[in-house]
């Protein structure tokens, strides 16, 4: 009977590691659905920018009140998971703050500098509630932040206030144990709760310590479970995000090479237009975006680290004067017609059934791409270098090139472009007439 | 005025077996949108100021494909794009300044792979150059003391980094130069990108011009300058809306330049 504990312990971090495996391996599978794409270049600047941007925050200060928020909850994460390791020795071994005698002096410094930063985590969260659910800030309250989005934010705030709190109350329970008993403290913080539990007989506080123990130890394990579902599942997948960003200048669409095939043939007057395909070539490739399976892993990966912040949709032009574009859609739909199509392969036994729905179109509609003014607003302000503009500009070379569906203006535009080299109807032959004129 | 002008064609220096320093991309709208031409004639007046071998292509210049690639139409973008390409290509271009951020990026950074290489660079980059070189003085001339802002277009900007040399220009000028409060990186677009300026905007509550209209407005400048044609119309239409383009002017970067140097 004496290992019991040892056993649950055990058996909680084997099952929490594996449905976590389980459920990362499908959505790793998901962002393997898409297109190869190359970004393994320039490894030194990607791992600058993924120490910048991921590690070090600093696309999240531009909002500096939110920024210096987020550092503290994200530091304190980090910090306080120091702890885990504590946490775990003692679960499995089924000792009490092993570290505690081994480090003396500065195992009381490391855990009041915890204390601190848990306070602190705890303060900011609760701000960051208070601005989603009292101020209602905008940019959380647009339509797709309807339902599980908003709920979620909600979970993850409060699964972490009471992570922290746990850790609070075990400390200040310890304070009242007997000196025989007692191995930690004195507590930088937890001492001013420490008197609720004065009073208390060993046992009771025993108990009390005991709960807040399991209750951090199976918070964190039930939270890294709830990660693949989430929103939160950014903390993990802004490192890979940022080390596979864009580093070219974002001016910089790229060249369509299928296109370029094509153009090549026609502009060669040696070409043979009756030539048949080669023997055993693939079938082409379909220009643009319609669904999951035509986008590009990176554009995919963008999708499942997307936090829904919003910062890319307040910063839009187009949303900000009203119109259906929202870049924090574009992702968000992303991702749900990848999870959806996810399921569909679960369900068939590993292969994609065709269901008639596609994400441009059933999620995407073409509305919101001709919206886009392609300003790169919404690339620049990502905290964790998404790039929605990619995506919508994928999707309308599909609508133009596979649906021949521009708005009738841009159509006239095009054969103008066409026909005399300018989008307006102009004569090439006029072209420089400006210099004559007065 | 006019007639003052010296701009040859790349076809003229050719024949004249020359070969100009820069060629300088005059853009669809450059030679065909009134507004505009006076924008390109500001360039040429600068450039003829300090005596810079150059030429235009004039009638061999087509479209960039800007609009069409913003649009999706990849198949047209790379068929402008390879027969500038033959045409510059065929005239061994080494280096174009052009008179738009949006043929500036394309040409920048679209055309290499597709084997057009060359150095591109904005007027107002020019311009920059020629100030800090000396050959162009500016120092109070017609913009002294005048409170000008400036608009950063998306293609010069955050496409491109390029924040600094049109204000430096303009700090140059002696001009007070007041921020708008969404400036440099976090700058509003005008509403023209993405080949919005050829198409009516979806349906919304407001015009995206407009809105970045206000953004300058509240700063009761006397001069928007900005470095984009396409900028220019969309917030001169903007002002006009507002009934204050008796005491707001909307000008280029270059127009400043060539009026401060009385040009």
């Amino acid at each position: 009977m004496q290992y019991v504990p040892n056993i649950i312990f055990l058996l909680a971090l084997v099952a929490a590691g594996g449905i976590f495996y389980r459920n990362a391996s499908k959505i790793w599978r998901n962002i393997m659905l898409g297109r190869k794409i190359d970004r393994t270049d320039r490894p030194s600047d990607r791992l600058n920018t993924m120490l910048r941007v991921a590690f070090g925050q600093s696309k999240m200060v531009v909002r500096p009140v939110a920024g210096l928020l987020h550092i503290i909850v994200y530091g304190g994460f980090i910090l306080i998971n120091i702890e885990m390791l504590e946490i775990v020795v003692d679960g499995l071994l089924g000792t009490h703050r092993i570290f505690a005698p081994v480090l003396g002096g500065l195992y009381t410094v490391a855990i009041g500098f915890f204390e601190i930063l848990g306070v602190l985590v705890i303060v900011a969260c609760a701000i960051f509630l208070w601005r989603r659910n009292v101020i209602k800030l905008a940019r959380f309250h647009r339509p797709e932040m309807k339902g599980w989005a908003f709920k979620d934010a909600n979970n993850i705030l409060m699964i972490e206030i009471m992570l922290m709190t746990a850790l609070l109350v075990m400390n200040a329970v310890e304070a009242n144990f007997p000196d025989e008993h007692r191995v930690a403290g004195p507590f930088v913080v937890s001492r001013f709760i420490a008197p609720l539990f004065a009073g208390m007989d060993y046992g009771t506080l025993h108990i009390i310590e005991r709960v807040c123990w399991w209750a951090h130890i199976f918070g964190i394990l039930a939270f890294l479970n709830y990660l693949p579902f989430s929103k939160h599942l950014h903390i993990l997948l802004a490192f890979p995000n940022t080390y596979f960003a864009n580093l070219e200048k974002k001016g910089r669409f790229t060249n369509l090479e299928s296109v370029t095939n094509e153009v090549k043939l026609m502009m060669d007057p040696n070409a043979d237009p009756y030539a048949a395909p080669v023997e055993g070539a693939s079938e082409p490739q379909r220009f643009g975006v319609k669904d999951v399976h035509d986008m590009s892993r990176i554009q995919l990966l963008n999708a499942y680290t997307c936090t829904e912040c919003g910062r890319c949709t307040s910063n839009c032009p187009a949303n900000i004067t009203g119109k259906k574009l929202s870049p924090r859609k574009i992702m968000m739909d992303t991702r749900d017609r990848m999870e959806e199509v996810g399921k569909n392969i679960d369900a068939n036994g590993g292969r994609f059934v065709d269901d008639g729905r596609s994400l441009l179109h059933d999620f995407i509609t073409s509305e919101e791409l001709w919206a886009c003014t392609s300003c790169n607003a919404c690339v620049e302000s990502c905290p964790v270098n998404i790039d929605p503009l990619s995506i919508i500009v994928d999707m309308r070379r599909y609508l133009v090139m596979e649906e021949s569906q521009a708005p009738s203006e841009l159509t006239t535009v095009f054969s103008n472009m066409e026909n005399n080299g300018a989008p307006w109807q102009f004569s090439p032959a006029d072209r420089a007439n400006w210099v004559a004129e007065d | 005025m006019s007639e003052l002008l010296k701009v040859p064609t790349m076809a003229d220096m050719m024949a004249a077996g020359e070969t100009p320093d820069v060629l300088f991309w005059v853009g669809c709208a450059g030679s065909f949108d009134d507004r505009a031409k006076k924008i390109t004639k500001a360039i040429v007046k600068i450039l003829n100021k300090v005596n810079i071998k150059f030429a235009i292509l004039g009638m061999e210049e087509s479209c960039t494909g800007d609009p069409a690639k913003r649009a999706g139409n990849e198949f047209l973008f790379q068929m402008q794009a390879m027969t500038n390409i033959q045409v510059l290509n065929g005239y061994e271009v080494k280096k174009i300044v052009t008179g738009c951020p949006h043929c500036y990026n394309t040409l920048k950074n679209e055309y290499p792979e597709l084997g057009g290489k060359y150095e591109v660079i904005h007027h107002t980059q020019l311009i920059q150059q020629l100030i800090d070189e000396g050959k162009l003085k500016v120092e109070g001339g017609a913009f002294k003391g005048q409170k000008v802002t400036f608009h950063d277009p998306c293609y010069l900007g955050r496409a491109n980094d390029e924040y600094e040399a049109p204000r430096s220009v303009i700090a140059k000028l002696d001009a007070e130069l007041a921020e708008m409060k969404r400036a440099r990186a976090n700058g509003l677009c005008c509403g023209a990108g993405g080949a919005q300026m050829f198409k009516e905007s979806e349906k919304g509550d407001k015009e995206i011009n407009m809105e970045r209209t206000d953004d300058a407005l509240e700063l009761k400048p006397n001069v928007i300058a900005t470095g984009c044609p396409f900028c220019n119309t969309m917030l001169t239409d903007g002002v006009k809306y507002n009934d204050r383009q008796d005491d707001v002017q909307v000008l280029d970067v270059a127009e400043m330049v060539a009026r401060a140097a009385d040009l």
